[in-house]
């Protein structure tokens, strides 16, 4: 009887669902939403996404959980298994492997067969494709680069440099003038990882970089041991900030705040807190980072954030619609615009805010990176050779005389983690 | 029917019979399940799980003793181990601390309460804002500390940026609170001290270090007892503080076994279970050596008496 019952309410619902979706272009039922979206600006813009699409599927009960962006990198392993929600925040490449491999993140390739996606998203397709096939859609993007003083090199007569020869020639200004080059805190070893992805794709182009990160190339081999000959360049001129081991990036914002140090290879995501800071626009200023091998075609990281549908969630196609939605160009102009995630959008139908900083990115990565685009030394690599490797580049970074040590340990690992 | 009957009143003689001894059971038996479930299959699931090599999603695959040779190579595994060394020997300070200053806290004068309060207040707050003051304490450009240092004319340290002095600089941290601890058990410990056995020692002409040392300790001894096991199983779990402080670095120097386990198997960069349990079987069989010692020193006291 019960069972009946309960067959007779879901065979009532379903068609509640069909003629719903006939009669009204509002959706109706279910959608569970987890972002990873804690920090306070960009948790506001997807409130914001969020209520607009509640506000076209006025039927659509909608439940968004937000949860803290570190702690959702382990708790994701969970809540995809075992209660996954309809629509879950994650990072393409690499990064989404282990939960494709799985089989717990639904193929959406359907969604990007369709030349509204498949098109106007073509630039980020490859960051979303693993075996041929889409898993997924990109939310927003942002460039790396080098993020400078423009009044100290105004005060101390320098420009932009294009070269690697500039560059160091710069920086010699920079500390002959009691300052420091770059400010970076690798405590979370992540940036330092910046450093080698810009120094190895500079030096051995983009190919190497991914043959490295794939597996595919020794650590052991003589171009990876320029890429730390070029690094140590650096390092023995003194060109970083003292102590970086112990800081975070947030913690090591001042330095470059106070003057003490003159640029900050970060992500763009930097800008926002520089300006809380105090710094104005006048202040504060962007270059890509500079040739070194020449003729080496040049090649950015650009970290792309993604929705999911787990392949356990309940409301498929609820999730595909709001995934539709979350692309589409209006939608895209505005979660990214300087006022909300001040970040790319990914579709190449959206505009980009007037903000200097997304307007030079944007010209960065559209026309100045012949060489490809990478996702993040975290991302492209496998998360456990990612953390090995990064733990070695610190401490490169402090002890450059350990490097043979290090290399050996990373060849190791490589051995065991690609097999 | 009858023969229902039979068994029946055959059963509750059984009963009558036994219950002397099963009553006990009775009584054990949630306690004893929820052990055997929470506790003890555990320890025997990871035994078994080190075997294996697993990522946490798909299939486990059986691998034998591999995790462990792969742990023999492992010089991450020996900064831990020897970290975790350091760790039980120097968090043992904590007792002689805690003792001295419960001694010096053991007097009556106006608003002693309020000063015993005091010194029992970084017991209180949580490990985690510990972590975060000492962090402040040692930073290299802001901190107190190399103020501190300056204006003494000695050179600036970056104690959490040195390989070498990392684990001291988060043990000096994790003392803060353990030896307020630890004073807190000596003052009860105080109150329950024999005066006529003070009297009578200063009958015989004992004081100062003597005093303590022949008459004191000795009637302190549970007290030290249970300082001495709160001190190590704090040693052994001292997670929150690295990861607060330094997240296991620099370049993994402050790492101990339990904070290196979390990081190959629960952590984001890593997914390796079958590893995570190897680590946790030899941090077990570390804890094991001294739940050992524990239960044969308490089987012993039982005895004597």
């Amino acid at each position: 009887m019960r069972s009946m019952l309960k067959t007779s309410v879901a065979a009532f619902a379903m068609l509640a669902t069909a003629m719903g979706a006939a009669s009204a272009d509002g959706l109706t039922g279910n959608l569970k939403i987890f972002l990873d979206t804690s920090n306070p600006a960009p948790r506001a813009t997807m409130e914001e996404m969020i209520a607009q699409f509640q506000e076209k599927n006025p039927e659509l009960t909608i439940e968004t959980t937000v949860i803290d962006r570190e702690a959702y990198k382990t708790q994701i392993r969970n809540f995809l298994t075992a209660n996954a929600p309809d629509v879950a925040t994650w990072y393409a490449a690499n990064r989404m492997r282990p939960y494709v491999e799985a089989g717990l993140f639904e193929d959406v390739s359907d969604l990007w067969a369709d030349p509204a996606i498949g098109e106007n998203l073509a630039s980020t397709k490859g960051a979303m494709t693993i075996d041929g096939k889409q898993w997924g859609v990109p939310y927003t993007y942002y460039q790396w680069g080098v993020y400078y003083r423009k009044d100290i090199f105004d005060e101390l007569g320098l420009s932009e440099p294009t070269t690697w020869e500039e560059e160091k020639a710069n920086c010699q200004k920079i500390l002959d003038a009691g300052k420091k080059c770059y400010t970076i805190g690798t405590k979370f070893l992540w940036t330092a990882g910046g450093w080698f992805d810009y120094l190895n794709m500079r030096t051995n182009g983009f190919d190497f970089h991914m043959d490295l990160l794939t597996g595919k190339a020794s650590w052991k081999s003589d171009e990876v041991r320029k890429t730390f000959a070029n690094w140590r360049e650096l390092i023995d001129m003194g060109a970083f900030i003292d102590n970086h081991q112990t800081y975070s990036w947030q913690e090591a914002l001042p330095f470059m705040v106070k003057g003490d140090a003159a640029a900050y290879l970060m992500g763009n995501f930097a800008v926002a807190p520089l300006r809380d800071a105090g710094l104005s626009d006048d202040q504060i200023d962007f270059y890509q980072f500079v040739e070194i091998t020449p003729g080496v075609a040049k090649a950015e990281d650009a970290p792309t954030d993604t929705f999911h549908i787990p392949a356990n969630a309940e409301n498929k196609e609820n999730a595909r619609e709001f995934l539709k939605f979350v692309v589409s160009p209006d939608v895209q102009t505005w979660i990214n615009d300087g006022e909300h995630l001040g970040q790319l959008p990914v579709n190449s139908k959206s505009s980009v805010d007037n903000d200097k900083f997304l307007e030079q990115g944007f010209e960065m990565l559209s026309s100045n990176s012949p060489g490809g685009v990478a996702q993040f030394f975290d991302r492209d690599a496998p998360a456990e050779m990612a953390k090995v490797a990064m733990e070695g580049f610190q401490e490169f970074m402090v002890k450059p005389d350990n490097l043979d040590r290090i290399l050996d340990r990373l060849d190791r690992a490589q051995k065991r983690i690609y097999k | 029917m009858a023969q229902a009957s039979v068994t029946e009143i055959r059963q509750s003689s059984w009963w009558h019979r036994n219950q002397q001894q099963l009553t006990p059971w009775l009584f054990l038996a949630p306690g004893i399940l929820f052990f055997l479930f929470y506790v003890i299959f555990p320890i025997f699931q990871s035994f078994n799980l080190s075997l294996y090599e697993w990522d946490g999603l798909g299939k486990a695959e059986f691998v034998g003793l591999y995790n462990y040779e792969e742990l023999y190579w492992d010089d991450a595994f020996y900064t831990s181990l020897k970290n975790n060394v350091l760790w039980l020997l120097l968090y043992l300070l904590a007792i002689p601390a805690g003792l001295f200053i419960a001694l010096f806290l053991n007097q009556t004068v106006t608003g002693i309460r309020l000063y015993k309060s005091l010194f029992f207040f970084p017991f209180v707050i949580s490990q985690v804002v510990v972590g975060l003051v000492f962090t402040w304490f040692y930073d290299p450009t802001f901190g107190l500390l190399n103020v501190l240092l300056g204006a003494v004319g000695l050179p600036p340290l970056n104690v959490l940026g040195d390989e070498n002095t990392v684990t001291i600089g988060i043990i000096v941290a994790g003392l803060w609170p353990q030896t307020a601890y630890c004073m807190i058990l000596y003052l009860t410990g105080l109150n329950a001290v024999d005066p006529e056995q003070i009297e009578a020692g200063r009958l015989d002409g004992a004081k100062g270090w003597r005093m303590l040392w022949y008459i004191i300790v000795p009637q302190l001894r549970p007290a030290t007892f249970i300082a001495f096991v709160v001190t190590i199983i704090g040693a052994l779990r001292s997670f929150d503080l690295i990861s607060v402080m330094t997240n296991g670095g620099p370049f993994g120097a402050s790492r101990v076994l339990s904070f290196y386990m979390f990081e190959v198997a629960l952590s984001e960069y890593g997914f390796r279970m079958g590893y995570g349990a190897a680590i946790a079987v030899v941090l077990f069989l570390i804890m094991l050596a001294f739940i050992a010692y524990f239960l044969w020193s308490m089987y012993k006291e039982e005895k004597a008496r």
